[in-house]
């Protein structure tokens, strides 16, 4: 069995389950630094009672992430030891800034968040929030950064190694800042953060417009909606400016990558496809609908200017057109769909009849999912865009700007030259192929068997996950203010059948 | 060079933090059993409640930090120890389940099962750690470019399972003294009682171990020739073993798990001490071993690496100490517990 393929069914499978997590616990962690920040300031237990029930559904969503999150740290090793071994160096700075600096202050702090209301001050319950949540940011500014590096190479060299004979390439770190803020690392950083600003706001609003519409916890539900429609709507417009500027930059450095998104075949005029689907051996778009000269104009401000087609690039070099082209679209269709939503949802709440109007209530109980398809298309996007590789080597350009074309007319990838033991050197992309990447060692029987065992426990996972969340918003926030049980006897009297537990407590569903 | 040394010995603290904290509520887990009703199975799980997933980060970063420092030891090590790592990986997963989802449902059937998925989850975790401490004492099959060249049996004989089964022992000692501080009454006065057991398999087991290592893995103790002074940490060793039964005797249980604390310690550093200056030894040809030379990152990503964990370092431990303080004494039973 074809071990390249599988492995990367194995990542897809359990990357884009993970995926489902991080963004929410980033999004949902600034939304509960503002009610805990406003539970100190006013005091008024509306905020915490807020507070206390969104701390329990980020936990779960917490709990999830994390547990899914070690899979991936080692299956970098497990699947892909090649690519550990020409990545380890240059990775090696941003996971050590990760691991100390993100991973404790989350897993950390994040006890003293679900366990301590009782037993710390409300300041210091208040500084684990703001730490849990700005853990949760740093872990992502250093995935994001590794990520980027390997879309856009920079702050390091490639070195030849010799291991049995053959020579092997690595990359070495040259210049750490160089490094992290690599062409694509900010622009990307800042999408990432508002497609989980945007996910948090959905998935709060979400719950918030179940409530209002079974006229549940009202007032609760009408603070919880007013502010993550205000993060929600904000995000929104957000996403649609820095998409706009990323997709310029993905044009600069990675023009196979934009050429697969919008399928563009041929050098010249671009176009904007709104529908269709690609047809990649006849070079077209089928049922295409198009806004002549609209990929020009969002490139460069110009309706007529020449884009980049594929058939600029190597056909070995080229990224799979149908998966990119939809999901980018789905991706952008979905943004497109949230601006839309959230500034309607904004008009009707400054005319006071938003709570009221029912159907747009019921829209936002269900945008949720498609917060979260968005954001796993964009990572589809950008992960499939860039293959055959998986360290791509920057692209050539000439002293004037313009990309350096090779004798049959295709754009030139940066090359190196390695030195065998005997001697000899040659000429290698100064990159790396996802083909190549895989672990020598591992059989296709053995990737298929875990993936089997990672798809059961994704899905028991997945089923569990949906089935105590539906209890917890069933159960609904606690009206209670805090309440204790220090002693054992008190504790002892309120056990089975008792619903406590790490993330529900206090009230029954009525 | 000297980087490359700091590293290794920075691993190896990682290692030990992670075997001495998340040693204790791994072996909860596997004493979870012995609990006897719904409030004593509730007490054992809340007493690790807000501790576990904070220890697992030891582990997670000791990852990253091969990851990061020794890449081509991390990937020879991942992908030539596929199954056992899928596995490990499926207990964590599991197991971390099985906390979470217990106490959600009032029943006690399906209480029932996430505790035996608690306890099998935590044992085959255990176990995987302690084949693989002794897949590393005795180095694994490589070739020629130092990629693994055996199969999974090769990684299972009977002194790796008998290092697992002392990771087994020693964890289920380590977690009954923390349970024993953290509870009190009937429960803690047979957990008294089970100390007495697990000390005295623990004690066979490392004295069957000791003595395998010693007539059959000779390059385990070659290192204790060119530095002489390592045999204080053998002396460490087994003053703390000797230790923990008097303490139990005079029930000063704190510093009988400060003992069982040493201990681990001690056990860390003597299978560092059993590998230097390789990370993995070549069983088939040590000419082939991955050393902290040959398995490292650029001298500079060393040196950022250490900057950083020079950093970072006070940091971890003060929000170790913090949370570890907020949850300090007996264990209560709460609206937020398990």
């Amino acid at each position: 069995m074809d071990v390249v393929l599988l492995s990367r069914l194995q990542f897809a499978l359990t990357i884009m389950f993970h995926y489902l997590f991080p963004p929410l616990t980033i999004g949902m962690g600034v939304v509960l630094v503002y009610l805990e920040g406003m539970y100190l300031r006013t005091r008024a237990p509306i905020y915490e009672t807020a507070a206390r029930f969104w701390t329990k559904i980020f936990a779960l969503n917490f709990a999830v992430g994390v547990a899914t999150g070690i899979v991936m740290e080692f299956e970098f090793g497990t699947n892909w030891a090649v690519y550990s071994r020409f990545v380890g160096d240059v990775f090696g700075s941003a996971l050590a800034a990760e691991g100390i600096f993100a991973f404790f202050l989350e897993s950390g702090f994040l006890a003293v968040l679900v366990f301590g209301w009782d037993r710390v001050g409300p300041r210091m319950h208040f500084l684990s929030t703001v730490m849990v949540s700005l853990g949760s940011i740093f872990s992502s500014v250093w995935i994001v950064v590794a990520n980027s590096w390997q879309q856009t190479p920079a702050g390091s060299h490639l070195v030849a190694v010799e291991r049995g004979g053959a020579g092997l390439l690595r990359a070495e770190i040259t210049d750490f800042w160089a490094l992290v803020f690599n062409p694509s690392t900010v622009e990307r950083l800042v999408h990432v953060w508002i497609g989980a600003f945007i996910l948090g706001a959905f998935f709060i609003m979400s719950i918030s417009a179940w409530y209002l519409l079974r006229g549940r916890h009202e007032d609760f539900a009408r603070r919880s909606f007013a502010g993550a429609l205000l993060l929600g709507t904000v995000a929104s417009l957000a996403a649609a400016v820095s998409g706009h500027s990323q997709a310029r930059n993905v044009y600069r450095h990675q023009p196979a990558k934009l050429a697969a998104f919008e399928a563009h075949f041929t050098t010249g005029r671009g176009d904007l496809s709104m529908f269709g689907l690609p047809d990649t051996r006849a070079r077209t778009i089928r049922g295409n609908v198009a806004i002549p000269g609209g990929l020009s104009f969002l490139l460069f401000d110009d309706f007529s200017t020449p884009v980049l087609g594929l058939d600029r690039i190597r056909p070995a070099d080229r990224p799979p057109v149908v998966t990119s082209f939809l999901s980018f679209r789905i991706m952008v269709g979905l943004g497109v769909g949230f601006v839309a939503l959230t500034l309607l949802a904004s008009f009707l709440y400054w005319r006071g009849r938003l709570f009221t109007t029912r159907w747009v209530l019921w829209l936002f109980v269900f945008a949720v999912g498609g917060s979260m398809v968005a954001n796993e298309a964009g990572w589809v996007a950008a992960e499939v865009g860039r293959q055959p590789w998986v360290v791509q080597p920057p692209v050539l350009r000439g002293p004037d700007g313009e990309w350096l074309l090779d004798r049959d007319g295709y754009i030139r990838y940066a090359t190196t030259t390695i030195t065998d033991v005997s001697g000899r050197s040659r000429e290698v992309v100064a990159g790396l192929r996802t083909v190549d990447a895989v672990s020598e060692a591992v059989t296709g029987g053995q990737v298929l068997g875990s993936i089997l065992l990672f798809g059961t426990i994704y899905l028991l996972l997945g089923v569990l996950w949906i089935v105590v969340l539906d209890h917890k918003i069933r159960a609904g926030p606690e009206r209670m203010g805090p309440h204790r049980e220090d002693d054992l006897a008190g504790a002892a009297g309120a056990l089975v059948g008792h619903r406590h537990s790490m993330t529900e407590s206090g009230e029954a569903a009525p | 060079m000297t980087l490359n040394l700091i590293w290794f010995g920075l691993m190896a603290v990682l290692l030990a933090g992670y075997a001495v904290l998340d040693g204790f509520d791994l072996g909860v887990g596997m004493l979870h059993p012995l609990a006897r009703d719904e409030r004593e199975r509730r007490l054992f799980v809340n007493a690790i409640g807000p501790l576990w997933d904070g220890n697992e980060v030891w582990l997670v970063t000791f990852g990253g930090a091969l990851f990061a420092m020794f890449p081509e030891a991390y990937a020879t090590i991942f992908s030539g120890f596929y199954v056992a790592f899928v596995l490990l990986l499926f207990a964590l997963i599991f197991r971390a389940v099985s906390l979470e989802f217990r106490g959600k449902i009032a029943s006690s059937r399906w209480r029932r099962a996430w505790d035996w998925g608690f306890f099998g989850s935590s044992l085959l975790a255990t176990l995987l750690f302690g084949v693989a401490v002794g897949n590393g004492v005795l180095g694994v099959p490589l070739d020629a470019r130092g990629v693994f060249s055996g199969s999974f049996q090769d990684l299972v004989g009977p002194y790796q399972l008998l290092t697992g089964g002392l990771t087994v022992t020693i964890f289920a000692m380590h977690g009954a003294l923390f349970l024993h501080l953290k509870t009190e009454g009937a429960v803690q006065e047979r957990l008294g009682r089970t100390l007495w057991h697990v000390w005295g398999l623990f004690l066979v087991l490392y004295l069957l171990t000791t003595i395998f290592t010693l007539l059959t893995v000779p390059s385990a103790s070659a290192n204790f020739r060119h530095y002489p002074w390592a045999g204080a940490i053998v002396v460490a060793n087994v003053l703390a073993i000797a230790y923990i039964p008097r303490a139990l005797f005079l029930r000063r249980y704190g510093r009988a798990f400060l003992a069982s604390t040493l201990t681990i310690g001690c056990l860390v550093f003597l299978f560092a001490m059993a590998v230097f200056p390789n990370i993995l030894l070549a069983r088939n040809d040590p000419e082939l071993s991955w050393t902290i030379y040959t398995a490292a990152s650029s001298p500079k990503t060393l040196g950022i690496g250490l900057l950083f964990a020079g950093i970072g370092m006070p940091f971890v431990l003060a929000y170790t100490g913090i949370v570890y303080w907020t949850f300090r004494g007996k264990v209560h039973l709460d609206g937020q517990s398990y």
